[in-house]
C-alpha cells in the first residue's frame, strides 16, 4: 500500500506540466451575478442592486457610506436574492406518494421546501410544476404542490427523514428523496420560479391550527444563514406563518439576531401586500424590556389613535369610528383583514381633512389594527444574561409573548455553558460535565400563575408546537413558549435534528406540556402534552457527543452525572405528572388592570 | 467427591461451566459472583473492532462537523485532551478481571480486518488474557464470494493470529458453513486449539407499523441446545481440538448431555442474564446430581460417552434422524 502510494506521487511528479496563460480570455462562461437577473424589479430593488448586490459581491468596502441607509434600517425580504446554491442533494418531491401532510415544509429549518394550494387551472400548458390534487373537505378541488427552491436549499435532509409517506413496495422510496443537485437543478429552477408566481388559495379560509394548514400560508422568514438543520430557525418561520403580517419581534443578540438580520440580505420577508414582521435586536441583557416596551409604545399609540379618533365623530363616520374602536383587540386572520379594510376607510377620510389632528391621527392609525408582540432569543438571554429583565417582563401581566430557542448552551458563541445545560453535558467552561440540574424557566413562570407557558419540541409533536403558538397569541397577558432547539453544539449529525427531539421527548430530556392560566374559576391549568418517558435517559445522552465525550474523557464522572441525571429526569416527570392534578384559580391576565396606563402618554394632548 | 473439572484449550478448568462473553460478564460486579457460582472460566464482552473505530470516528467528526464552519464561533466544544477513544477501557477492563478472579479470563475479540484481529488479539494477550476467543461473526451477503472464499480467510485469519500470540486461542463460529466439520479441521490446523458451537446471530427485526429495520435481541430458548447438541456430537469423534458448546444451555440436563456428546466446556449466557450468576451454581449441582445417581466419578468420564462413534446407532446423527423425525411426528390436526 505504502509502496503504491509513494508510485502515485512519483506518478504525479513525472506528470506535472506548466500550462501557459494565454494573453485574452478565452472562456465565454462569465462570473455568476451576484444577485438574478429581475432583483431590479424586486420591492427595493434599486437598492438591492446598488447596494445588496456589491455587498455579496465583497465589495462592501467601495460603496460610499451615502449608499447606506442614514436610519439603520435596511429592507426586508432580500435573502432571497442570496442565491448559494450550496446543497450537494436537494429533495426531490413523488407526487404520486404525497399525503399533504406539511411535515416536511414545518421542518424545513430554510423555508426552502413549500407547499402551495391553488386553483387547477392556474397552472400554463407546459408546465413544469409537478402537481396534485389536494386532499381537503374544507376547500374541495383544489391542487397542491411542493417545492424546493433549489439555489436556497441547504440539503441538510430533516424533510426527507420527517416524510412518513412511502412507496408501497419499495420502502425507501419516499415522497421526497435526496437527489444530485447537478441532474435536477435546471429543472427545479424553472419550476421554483414557476410556483413562485402561483397565486395561492385565499388560506385564511383553512383554519390554522394543525401542520398542514399551517403549512399552506407564506412563510415571511425564509432563506436565513442558519446552520444546515438548524432547531432554532422552524419555530421562527412557522411563527411567521401563522402571525407574519402582524408580527413584530424584539430579539435578543445570539443566532437568532445574526441569522435574523445577517448583512447584507435579511430573511424578514413581506407577503404579496408587502406587509411582514417588525425586527429589532437590542442588547443581550435587555431584551424583554426592549419587547415590552415595544408593546408599550404600540398601545400607547393605539389608545392615542382611538382617543383622536373618538375626538373627531363629528368630522368622522360615527358608524366607521364605532367599528374600528371595536376591532383594535382582533388579531385573527379574517379579523385583522377587517380592520385593515376599515383602518383603510379611516385614511381615506383623514385624507380629505385638512386639519392638525386629523394628520396627528393619519399617522397614527397603523396602531389601530391589531398586532402580535414576540419577545425572541436563545437560552443564554432567558435563562442568563437577561433573566432579571425577562422576570420583570413574566410578571408584568402585558400582553406579551416570549419565545426561549433553547438550544442549552450559548451556541452563537461558540458552545459555553448556561443556565440551560443540563447535567452531565460538556460545554465550554463546563468541560468536566456540567453537575449542577438545568434551570426550570417554564416552572419559574408559572409561578406568577397568570403566565401561559408552553414546552415545545416540534420534532416530538408538530401539532402542540402550532397549537401553542396559536394559544399563547391569544392569550391577552404574558406568555413564555420554551422551545427545544437542536444544535450543531450538541453533537451529532443534524440531519437527524428533529429524530433527535424526539429522543429528547421519550427520554423524558424535554417533557412537552403547557400551563394555560384560567380566570376566575379553578381550573387543572397543567396539561403534560407528551408521553411517560419510554426511552432510557442513557440512551438519549449515548446518542450526542456533548453528554459521550465525558463518558470517553472521564467515564466514571460521566456515570456519576448520569446516575444524578436520571433521577432528575423521573423526579421531573413525577413532579409534572402530580402537576395535572393541580386545581388553580389562577387570575386571568385580561382583568388586571394597568394603573401606569392613565399615566402614559396621551397623544391627543401632545402639542 | 465428584470430579468436575475438564481441561479447555490445554487449560486446567475446574469446572466445564463457563460464563459466555456478554453484559453480564462486562459487569464487575458480576466477576465474584460467577466465580463463587462454580464458573470455570469467564470470557470477557468482545471488544469489537467495529465499536472502536466507531468511537474515534464519533469522537473526531463531533468534533470536526461544528469545527471552523461559522465565522460567529470556530469551535462548540470544550478542547478535551484526555478523549479516550480507542481500546484501552476494554484493556483496563480484561487487567482488572484478571486480578479479581482465580478462573482463567478469556478475551474475545471481533474484528473487521485482518490487521485489527492480530493488533487486539496481541493487546489483549498483553492485557493478561488467559486465552484469545475470535468471535466471528459475519454475514456474507457477498454473492461474489464463495463458501470455500470464506473458509479460507477464516483459516488464514487463525494463522495470522496464531502467529502473534502464544496463549490458547478459540474460534467461536456461527451455525451455516456448508461443511463445518471441513472448517473446524481446518481451523485446528491452522493453529486454533479449539472452536465454540455456536455464535448467536441477531437478525434484525421489522416494525410493521414504521416499516423499519429494528435491530432486537432475543435471548436463546431451552431447545435450541440441540443445534451445538448435535454439531458436537457429530464432529467429536473426527476433530482433535476442544470443542465447547454455547447456545440454548439453561439447565443442568442441557450442560450433562452437551458432555455426553463430546464438550470440553459448556458456556452459558441467556439463562445467566435471565437468573442471574448463581443460575451456575444450579446447573452445576444437577449434574453432579446426576452423575452420582448414575455413579460417575468424573466429568471426563462421561464426556464424549454419547458421541456419534460412541453409540450403537451413529445414524442418528446422520439423515436418517431427520427422516425418522418426520415420520414420527403426529399433527394435532386431522383431517
Amino acid at each position: 500500500m505504502v509502496e503504491r502510494n509513494v508510485a502515485a506521487v512519483d506518478t504525479t511528479l513525472a506528470n506535472l506540466h506548466r500550462v501557459p496563460l494565454g494573453s485574452t480570455v478565452t472562456s465565454t462562461t462569465g462570473r455568476r451575478r451576484a444577485v438574478p437577473v429581475g432583483s431590479g424589479s424586486l420591492p427595493h430593488g434599486a437598492f438591492i442592486e446598488r447596494v445588496t448586490a456589491r455587498m455579496l459581491a465583497g465589495e462592501g468596502d467601495l460603496l460610499p457610506v451615502s449608499a447606506l441607509p442614514p436610519d439603520g434600517t435596511f429592507p426586508t425580504a432580500t435573502s432571497k436574492v442570496e442565491k448559494r446554491t450550496i446543497a450537494a442533494e436537494i429533495p426531490i418531491w413523488e407526487a404520486d406518494l404525497c399525503i399533504d401532510c406539511g411535515k416536511c415544509a414545518i421542518v424545513c429549518p430554510h423555508a426552502a421546501i413549500r407547499m402551495k394550494v391553488y386553483e387547477p387551472g392556474s397552472l400554463a400548458a407546459g408546465s413544469v410544476v409537478k402537481t396534485k390534487s389536494f386532499r381537503s373537505h374544507d376547500v374541495p378541488g383544489m391542487s397542491l404542490t411542493i417545492q424546493v427552491a433549489p439555489d436556497d436549499c441547504t440539503g441538510c435532509g430533516l424533510c426527507v427523514v420527517a416524510c412518513p409517506a412511502h412507496d408501497k413496495s419499495e420502502v425507501k422510496r419516499k415522497s421526497i428523496n435526496m437527489r444530485p443537485i447537478a441532474d435536477h437543478l435546471d429543472a427545479e429552477r424553472a419550476a421554483w420560479d414557476e410556483f413562485d408566481a402561483l397565486t395561492s388559495v385565499d388560506t385564511a379560509l383553512f383554519d390554522p391550527a394543525s401542520v398542514k394548514t399551517s403549512q399552506l400560508r407564506l412563510p415571511l422568514f425564509e432563506f436565513s444563514g442558519a446552520c444546515a438543520g438548524c432547531g432554532e430557525t422552524p419555530y421562527l418561520k412557522l411563527l411567521t406563518q401563522l402571525f407574519g403580517d402582524r408580527l413584530m419581534i424584539a430579539n435578543a443578540t445570539g443566532c437568532s439576531s445574526i441569522f435574523g438580520a445577517n448583512l447584507p440580505t435579511t430573511p424578514y420577508a413581506v407577503d404579496e401586500h408587502g406587509r411582514g414582521p417588525a425586527w429589532s435586536n437590542s442588547l443581550f441583557e435587555d431584551n424583554a424590556e426592549f419587547g415590552l416596551g415595544i408593546r408599550l409604545a404600540y398601545e400607547a399609540q393605539q389608545r392615542g389613535a382611538l382617543g383622536l379618533m373618538q375626538s373627531m365623530t363629528d368630522v368622522l363616520d360615527p358608524e366607521l369610528v364605532t367599528a374600528v374602536a371595536d376591532g383594535v383587540g382582533d388579531v385573527d386572520d379574517l379579523g385583522v383583514r377587517a380592520q385593515r379594510e376599515r383602518v383603510a376607510a379611516l385614511d381615506a377620510s383623514l385624507d380629505r381633512l385638512d386639519t392638525a389632528p386629523a394628520a396627528r391621527l393619519r399617522g397614527l392609525t397603523g396602531a389601530l389594527v391589531g398586532r402580535t408582540m414576540w419577545i425572541v432569543g436563545g437560552d443564554g438571554w432567558a435563562y442568563d444574561i437577561g433573566a432579571g429583565g425577562l422576570d420583570h417582563v413574566l410578571g408584568s401581566g402585558r400582553n406579551v409573548n416570549i419565545l426561549v430557542l433553547d438550544t442549552e448552551v450559548y451556541s452563537n458563541t461558540g458552545g459555553q455553558a448556561s443556565k440551560a445545560t443540563p447535567r452531565g453535558a460538556v460545554a465550554k467552561f463546563a468541560a468536566g460535565g456540567k453537575g449542577i440540574a438545568k434551570k426550570d424557566l417554564g416552572l419559574e413562570a408559572m409561578t406568577y400563575g397568570d403566565v401561559y407557558v408552553a414546552h415545545v419540541a416540534l420534532g416530538a409533536s408538530d401539532v402542540q408546537t402550532v397549537k401553542a403558538m396559536l394559544e399563547a397569541a391569544a392569550y391577552p397577558g404574558v406568555s413564555l413558549i420554551v422551545a427545544y432547539s437542536t444544535c450543531i453544539a450538541h453533537g451529532f449529525d443534524m440531519s437527524r435534528s428533529m429524530t433527535q427531539q424526539k429522543a429528547a421527548v421519550q427520554s423524558g430530556h424535554w417533557p412537552l406540556y403547557r400551563y394555560r392560566p384560567g380566570g376566575g374559576e379553578a381550573t387543572h391549568p397543567f396539561t403534560l402534552d407528551s408521553a411517560e418517558p419510554s426511552m432510557p435517559y442513557a440512551e438519549f445522552t449515548a446518542s450526542e457527543a456533548r453528554f459521550s465525550m465525558l463518558t470517553r474523557s472521564n467515564p466514571e464522572r460521566a456515570a456519576e452525572l448520569l446516575g444524578i441525571a436520571e433521577a432528575d429526569v423521573r423526579g421531573r416527570w413525577e413532579y409534572y405528572r402530580q402537576l395535572t392534578d393541580v386545581e388553580r384559580s389562577a387570575p386571568a391576565h385580561a382583568a388586571v388592570a394597568h394603573p401606569d396606563e392613565d399615566h402614559a402618554a396621551s397623544l391627543e394632548d401632545e402639542p | 467427591m465428584t470430579d468436575l473439572s475438564t481441561t479447555y484449550l490445554g487449560m486446567h478448568l475446574r469446572s466445564p461451566l463457563i460464563a459466555s462473553a456478554g453484559p453480564l460478564t462486562g459487569n464487575p460486579a458480576m466477576w465474584g459472583r460467577l466465580e463463587e457460582a462454580g464458573a470455570g472460566a469467564i470470557v470477557l464482552p468482545s471488544l469489537f473492532e467495529e465499536q472502536i473505530e466507531h468511537d474515534i470516528f464519533a469522537a473526531a467528526s463531533a468534533f470536526d462537523r461544528s469545527t471552523d464552519v461559522s465565522a460567529e464561533a470556530l469551535t462548540f466544544f470544550p478542547d478535551l485532551d484526555s478523549i479516550a477513544a480507542g481500546p484501552h477501557r476494554h484493556l483496563d477492563l480484561v487487567e482488572d478481571a484478571v486480578e479479581r478472579v482465580d478462573i482463567p479470563v478469556i478475551a474475545s475479540i471481533n474484528g473487521t480486518t485482518p490487521g485489527g484481529w492480530v493488533r487486539y488479539a496481541r493487546s489483549l494477550e498483553s492485557a493478561g488474557a488467559a486465552a484469545i476467543e475470535l468471535n466471528v461473526y459475519e454475514m456474507v451477503t457477498n454473492p461474489g464470494l464463495s463458501a470455500a472464499d470464506v473458509e479460507r480467510r477464516l483459516i488464514e485469519l487463525v494463522e495470522e493470529v496464531r502467529a502473534e500470540i502464544t496463549v490458547p486461542l478459540a474460534v467461536k463460529l456461527g451455525p451455516w458453513f456448508t461443511s463445518l466439520g471441513h472448517l473446524v479441521v481446518g481451523l485446528c490446523a491452522a493453529g486454533a486449539d479449539g472452536v465454540v458451537l455456536f455464535n448467536r446471530f441477531y437478525q434484525p427485526d421489522i416494525d410493521v407499523e414504521t416499516l423499519q429495520m429494528t435491530p432486537r435481541l432475543h435471548l436463546s430458548s431451552p431447545g435450541e441446545v440441540r443445534l451445538p447438541l448435535h454439531w458436537i456430537g457429530a464432529l467429536r469423534s473426527t476433530v482433535d481440538c476442544s470443542l465447547a458448546a454455547s447456545t440454548g444451555v439453561h439447565t443442568g440436563d442441557d450442560l450433562l448431555k452437551l458432555l455426553l456428546v463430546g464438550a470440553d466446556a459448556v458456556m452459558a449466557t441467556s439463562s445467566l442474564l435471565l437468573r442471574g450468576p448463581e443460575h451456575l451454581a444450579v446447573m452445576r449441582d444437577g449434574l453432579r446430581e446426576w452423575m452420582l445417581m448414575h455413579e460417575y466419578e468424573s466429568v471426563r468420564q462421561l464426556q464424549g460417552a454419547m458421541s456419534r462413534a460412541n453409540v450403537p446407532d451413529p445414524q442418528a446423527y446422520d439423515r436418517l434422524n431427520y427422516y425418522q423425525v418426520l415420520q414420527s411426528w403426529t399433527s394435532p390436526v386431522r383431517g
